[in-house]
């Protein structure tokens, strides 16, 4: 961090005074230092590499993430040694610079829809890439607008007449050299966005583009010189990739809330604002229970999302190695909880941003606060790598399956292993009723048991609904179809469980006893927080009583009060760089005022004395009125 | 040519548009003047937003006060007075993209608390634009709690007149519109100081810019704020005083008075004030708040039947997403939501009319109540919809991110709403404050102001559903929010009283309370809207199809609220478990018998395509075409990529020999 933050070379103007085209630049400039830097200083671990990256461009995204996070990696896993001879070094010495085309305007989550299309022409053994409709134009791809010189391109393949379904290419797009587009490509910008500015997402429209057979990545499936197709041999592998990915979702999810947290608890320290006791000066707002009924639950969100994010990664780690040895046993469990984390976590944290923008107030809104760019630069995460409620229905699917499993009478196994008991409580039918009394709601290891009754019985009751609707009619998509909204909450009570499990796991883990003094204060109020949210539940399966819910909500305010005065160090212990949290809100010293007033005197707005407008309309309106 | 998706969708309404559009405009003839007014305005290009989403902070400030001045010109030409029928649907036609709405705030501002000499002199030159006005009220430390401001206006009897000051950074003038750049004047509010003797915060007309060159006056610095989310066309500014000097007369003092002599001296009533922030709030919520959320649910409902995806059935083409029912229940509540506020509005409406008109007689008693109203529902609302155009905005996928489908716009600027004109939390205490009072006056037996007199009627009692068709019935549902409602504010009064009594301070027993006032608050507020709109659908004519389907959306509204709301109505168990999967089936039914008259249900809202300016929403459905065509209009297209030269270039070639 400190090679970076003291470096002159990556220093430059606020981004918030820059338009689309110089963010652009200052993104390109800093990668390009980056790169040579890198090299400079012998960093070559992926982790290390991670790490520098997100400092240089403190966490925000920028135009070569594609080349080194998608491009390189196919390249790795799916290119034969052949192809990694000709492109990877190029490409890792970036006269070849690459982006990953898969998504198209009218198809992005159900892979199977897209339209591009790759024809074989044995005569020249070429393909031959055609964009048919304009729907089919790739559309979104990171550093495809303007940076990259090829893309990999998923297409449908057609060979000897029959298509065969997607297939990776490589493609080249722009001239070496003059970087102009190649004949036949249409390539560029797909326009602004909300947030994303220094990032050239972009289009690519294809017109019998013709690319030498040697371009298909062939590592699994292949098409011979004839034409002749040979198939791949198992896709359960690409799994691997995913659950890697949403993993880093997760993981952004507890960093961008962290983030916020952090600028709004401070700078609801430093705010002053009416009054609580007649006669006194005005208290910090901070002071209001209101205030820390918005903070502090988000606060221990936030450090609930980074276990679990830290649990997920350790998970993939350890079953990695599972997988090379052939072990896929555990992939489709890991594949399910990671798809359903990536939603909860990152609906949950989109949420938490903007709480914490309005717990700003008016200067919240300002881009000075950053939250503003925090909020843009996080909430698309909701939609990529899979839209958030597609992944709430895979998680389902699983749950279903499992349930499905146990009342076959299989037993299952990992986190869904709660579905076991339902079977037992047909044979007692008090069991649950009988679990009421026991729910402590002062022991986070009682509240993770009141987590689990909850999903399991959503899980059941969507599982039911299921079947009724199966029984009614024919078609088992309809009836998918007509369950879903179910499915989601079963997804989401699963996912919760999962969360208040892992963080209560941890609580143990830690040595220091004031820490985790303080800890188990924020996984009571995480646990305590959501059953006052969705009382509901609870009190529909007959988890907990009306007097415990009453009993819930006061100690929920309980927790805000003796959180409160370790608010400010347990954000200070996120310990991000002043230059990292990019807020004038949020600075370590607290000096909010003086630095708001420093910041704005540089708008652009600001430039000139007299605005060019005062010549141009106001004073000729003056004039004639 | 219509795109197929969207014109089968059209097909098969269930009602006729045209009369729904009527009937939300109050009227064929105010549809008509209407859309004259929208045509009149964007046929001018003069007005056009066509670029809007290409330009910088500096081209947008500059195009609204082109636009600002233009309208003068265009208002003079088709004869549309301030007064007249047209001046309401100017600004919808304009889309708020428009400078100098803080001088008409600056107008009113002296109107409303300045004397009749005073008017006589100002108001003239402003209607002239001979000066330019805005409202310097909120500083940079401080906001919704008036009376912390730090702004000093001492008065110097020597030379009759004020002397301004800035003491601190924190006093900082902050935020208000116009001023950054344009005013020429402004109204700040400061404590005023006679004799050494401070009488709080009063209001005063202070020149910052020179009527000849536009440069700042001696002692002022000012400027603009920096960017924000949005609102690049408002030049928010900053206003520093140093020992500037006003003239005696620039003291708004209809109320009070400082004479020759520093005598102060105060007259008539300063309630009238109190009613001119709750009009703002009542005023803010049709243009700012519900129209942006009718945009969003059209551009996201268009767009929902002509995006397709995945399969429901096996063989089949791929389906419009807004078939999936997880898709009509992100997108379908907030339609109905839509309509709910649209006819809360009109209520609140008419209300503030009776009540300036009791007003106007001197009878300030609704006083209180329309206060409560003002703040509950401007917080309920704008919390409600910016809530909705997010979903809406996340419900269009990867596109729903790119500026040019209208969505992120529309959402960074009505999320502001939940900010400016108070801060919605502490509205909704004010509005608990209210129900509290009134709660207490009602349980001895006082008299209180119609709209709370349920307060009065607590009974325990369950709920008398016996099949989910029960939940379809308004009384039902009606019953069960007032009971919900009465709950909440009459346990919170309890617990409020238990504190007091154990001996705790009054204010720390407030603050104690405060989540739940916040939520007996809001309760009140949806009873409200849930019991208007069932109210208003009684009244609605039954010919042409709609009293149908609006009662299908007030129910949706209404179970929607429980549905997501499962545990305050289970909580003392007026609803039991059975009955609430009972509303959950209830519930699901009818997003599916809404789903099909969806699209005629954004079509009556009766949004040009320029007013959306969206390319996922018009109102041809020719999404992907208007996307690709508008992507290519984008500067980033336009220009050469100066990044390739300076960075890319000498990273793909030069520097290889150094790595």
């Amino acid at each position: 961090e400190a090679l970076v933050v003291n470096d002159p070379d990556f220093q430059h103007e606020d981004l918030n005074f820059l338009s689309r085209s110089q963010r652009y630049e200052q993104a390109i400039r800093k990668s390009s230092l980056m790169v040579m830097k890198l090299r400079e200083y012998g960093i070559a671990d992926p982790e290390e590499i991670y790490w520098f990256k997100s400092f240089v461009h403190r966490g925000r995204p920028e135009p070569l993430d594609l080349h080194l996070g998608m491009f390189l990696p196919t390249l790795l896993t799916q290119a034969t040694p052949e192809q990694q001879d000709r492109f990877f070094m190029p490409a890792w010495n970036l006269e070849i610079i690459g982006t990953y085309a898969q998504t198209e305007m009218g198809h992005g989550t159900h892979l199977r829809g897209l339209e591009t299309t790759a024809t074989y022409d044995p005569a020249t053994q070429e393909f031959i890439l055609n964009s048919p409709t304009v729907t089919s134009i790739k559309w979104w791809p990171g550093g495809l607008g303007k940076t990259s010189n090829h893309a990999i391109v998923l297409a449908q393949l057609y060979t000897q007449g029959q298509c065969k379904g997607l297939h990776a290419f490589i493609v080249p797009i722009r001239q070496l050299g003059t970087h102009e587009p190649l004949p036949g490509i249409t390539v560029g910008d797909i326009g602004p966005k909300f947030g994303y500015d220094e990032m050239d997402n972009g289009y690519l429209k294809m017109d019998n583009f013709r690319i030498p057979r040697e371009n298909m990545l062939m590592k699994y499936a292949q098409v011979e010189p004839d034409g002749t197709y040979v198939k791949p041999l198992s896709d359960k592998l690409t799994y691997g990739t995913m659950v890697f990915i949403r993993s880093l979702i997760v993981g952004d999810s507890a960093r961008s809330l962290s983030r916020a947290c952090t600028i709004a608890i401070r700078y609801s320290a430093v705010r002053h604002q009416s009054e609580l006791k007649p006669g006194e000066p005005e208290p910090q707002i901070l002071d209001y229970q209101t205030q820390q009924y918005k903070l502090f639950p988000l606060l221990a969100t936030a450090y609930a999302f980074h276990f679990v994010g830290a649990y997920i990664k350790d998970t993939y780690r350890r079953i990695s190695g599972d997988i090379s040895e052939g072990d896929l046993s555990e992939l489709p469990e890991l594949h399910a909880l990671t798809a359903g984390l990536k939603a909860f976590t990152s609906w949950t944290a989109n949420a938490g941003i903007e709480e914490c923008r309005m717990a700003c107030g008016g200067h919240g809104y300002s881009r000075c606060s950053g939250i503003p760019d925090i909020y843009v630069t996080f909430t698309p995460s909701c939609t990529y790598e899979g839209e958030n409620t597609v992944m709430m229905l895979q998680t389902a699917r699983f749950l279903v399956k499992s349930y499905t499993q146990v009342s076959s009478g299989q037993r299952v196994t990992g986190t869904v292993s709660y579905l076991n008991d339902l079977s037992r409580q047909r044979i007692q039918p008090q069991h649950v009723a009988a679990r009421t009394v026991t729910v402590r709601i002062n022991d986070p290891v009682s509240l993770v048991e009141a987590y689990k009754a909850r999903a399991s019985r959503l899980v059941e009751a969507a599982a039911k609904n299921l079947q009724a609707e199966l029984n009614h009619r024919k078609s088992k998509e309809d009836a998918w179809n007509r369950t879903s909204v179910d499915l989601v909450r079963a997804s989401e009570a699963h996912c919760h469980y999962v969360v208040v499990k892992l963080f209560a796991a941890k609580l143990p883990e830690i040595s220091n006893a004031a820490v985790r003094a303080v800890m188990t204060e924020l996984c009571l109020l995480y646990a305590l927080y959501g059953i006052s949210k969705n009382t509901g539940d609870f009190l529909q399966a007959g988890i907990l009583t009306n007097a415990q819910i009453t009993q819930v909500n006061q100690h929920v305010k309980e927790l805000l009060a003796i959180i409160r005065p370790n608010a400010v160090a347990l954000v200070d212990a996120f310990d991000f760089h002043d230059a990292h949290l990019g807020s004038v809100l949020g600075r370590y010293d607290g000096n909010v005022y003086e630095n708001m007033f420093e910041w704005a005197k540089k708008s652009p707005l600001n430039k000139t004395e007299v605005h060019e407008s005062f010549h141009k309309h106001l004073k000729p309106m003056q004039a004639k009125l | 040519r219509v795109n197929p998706d969207l014109a089968s969708e059209r097909q098969t309404a269930s009602f006729s548009v045209e009369k729904l559009t009527a009937q939300l405009d109050g009227g064929a003839e105010h549809t008509r003047i209407r859309r004259a007014v929208v045509e009149a305005i964007e046929c001018d290009p003069e007005f056009s937003r066509e670029n809007q989403y290409f330009q910088s902070q500096n081209e947008r400030y500059e195009a609204a006060v082109r636009k600002a001045v233009h309208l003068q010109k265009k208002m003079h030409e088709m004869g549309w007075t301030e007064s007249g029928p047209e001046f309401k649907y100017i600004y919808r036609a304009l889309s708020g993209d428009v400078a100098f709405l803080l001088h008409r705030i600056f107008m009113r501002s002296i109107s409303v608390l300045g004397s009749d000499k005073q008017i006589a002199k100002w108001i003239p030159l402003a209607t002239q634009f001979q000066l330019i006005g805005s409202y310097a009220q909120t500083e940079l430390g401080h906001g919704t709690y008036l009376q912390g401001l730090e702004t000093t206006a001492v008065f110097d009897i020597t030379t009759q007149e004020f002397i301004l000051n800035t003491p601190k950074i924190s006093a900082m003038k902050w935020w208000p519109g116009d001023m950054g750049r344009s005013a020429t004047h402004t109204v700040v509010f400061a404590q005023l100081y006679v004799h050494g003797k401070c009488y709080g915060v009063h209001p005063f007309i202070v020149q910052i810019r020179s009527l000849q060159d536009h440069s700042l006056c001696p002692g002022i610095t000012a400027g603009d704020i920096g960017p924000k989310m949005n609102f690049e066309h408002v030049d928010n500014g900053y206003l520093m005083l140093q020992n500037v000097r006003v003239p005696r007369e620039n003291m708004l003092n209809k109320f009070c008075e400082v004479q020759p002599d520093g005598t102060y001296v105060r007259r008539g009533s300063q309630k009238i004030n109190y009613f001119t922030m709750t009009t703002v709030r009542i005023s803010l919520i049709a243009d700012e708040v519900i129209i942006p959320l009718m945009k969003a649910c059209t551009i996201a409902i268009r767009y929902s039947v002509v995006r397709r995806q995945s399969k429901l059935k096996p063989g089949e083409q791929e389906a419009k997403i807004l078939d999936y029912q997880t898709q009509q229940e992100k997108l379908l509540p907030p339609l109905a939501a839509a309509y709910a506020f649209h006819f809360i509005n009109d209520y609140l409406q008419e209300l503030f009319e009776r009540g300036y008109r009791e007003i106007q007689r001197k009878n300030f008693d609704t006083l209180p109540e329309l206060h409560a109203f003002s703040s509950g529902f401007k917080a309920m609302v704008t919390q409600y919809c910016t809530s909705a155009v997010e979903i809406c905005l996340r419900a269009c996928g990867g596109h729903g991110y790119s500026l040019l489908s209208g969505l992120p716009s529309l959402y960074t600027k009505i999320l502001a709403s939940c900010i400016y004109e108070g801060e919605n939390t502490i509205l909704l205490l004010q509005t608990a404050r209210f129900l509290v009072k009134c709660f207490m006056a009602a349980s001895a037996g006082q008299s209180v102001p119609p709209s709370v007199t349920y307060l009065a009627a607590v009974k325990p009692g369950k709920c008398p559903a016996k099949n989910k068709s029960d939940f379809l019935i308004p009384d039902i549902y009606i019953e069960a929010y007032q009971h919900t409602a009465v709950r909440l504010i009459s346990s919170t009064a309890a617990k409020l009283q238990d504190l007091i009594q154990s001996g705790v301070k009054k204010h720390d027993a407030w603050n104690q309370c405060t989540v739940q006032l916040v939520q007996a608050a809001k309760a009140h507020c949806h009873y409200i809207t849930v019991k208007n709109f069932a109210e208003t659908v009684e009244k609605l004519e039954t010919k042409a199809g709609i009293q149908k389907i609006m009662k299908h959306l007030c129910d949706l509204f209404a179970l929607h609220g429980i549905f997501s709301n499962t545990g305050v109505f289970l909580h003392d168990g007026y609803i039991s478990g059975a009955q609430m999967d009972m509303v959950t089936a209830s519930y699901l039914d009818l997003l599916a018998i809404i789903r099909k008259d969806a699209v005629p249900l954004v079509d009556a809202f009766d949004f040009t395509d320029k007013s959306l300016n969206s390319a996922l929403g018009s109102y041809d459905g020719q999404v992907y075409q208007r996307l690709y065509e508008w992507a290519q209009k984008s500067p980033t297209n336009k220009q050469i990529n100066p990044a390739y030269e300076r960075y890319l270039k000498p990273l793909l070639h030069n520097t290889l020999s150094k790595l």
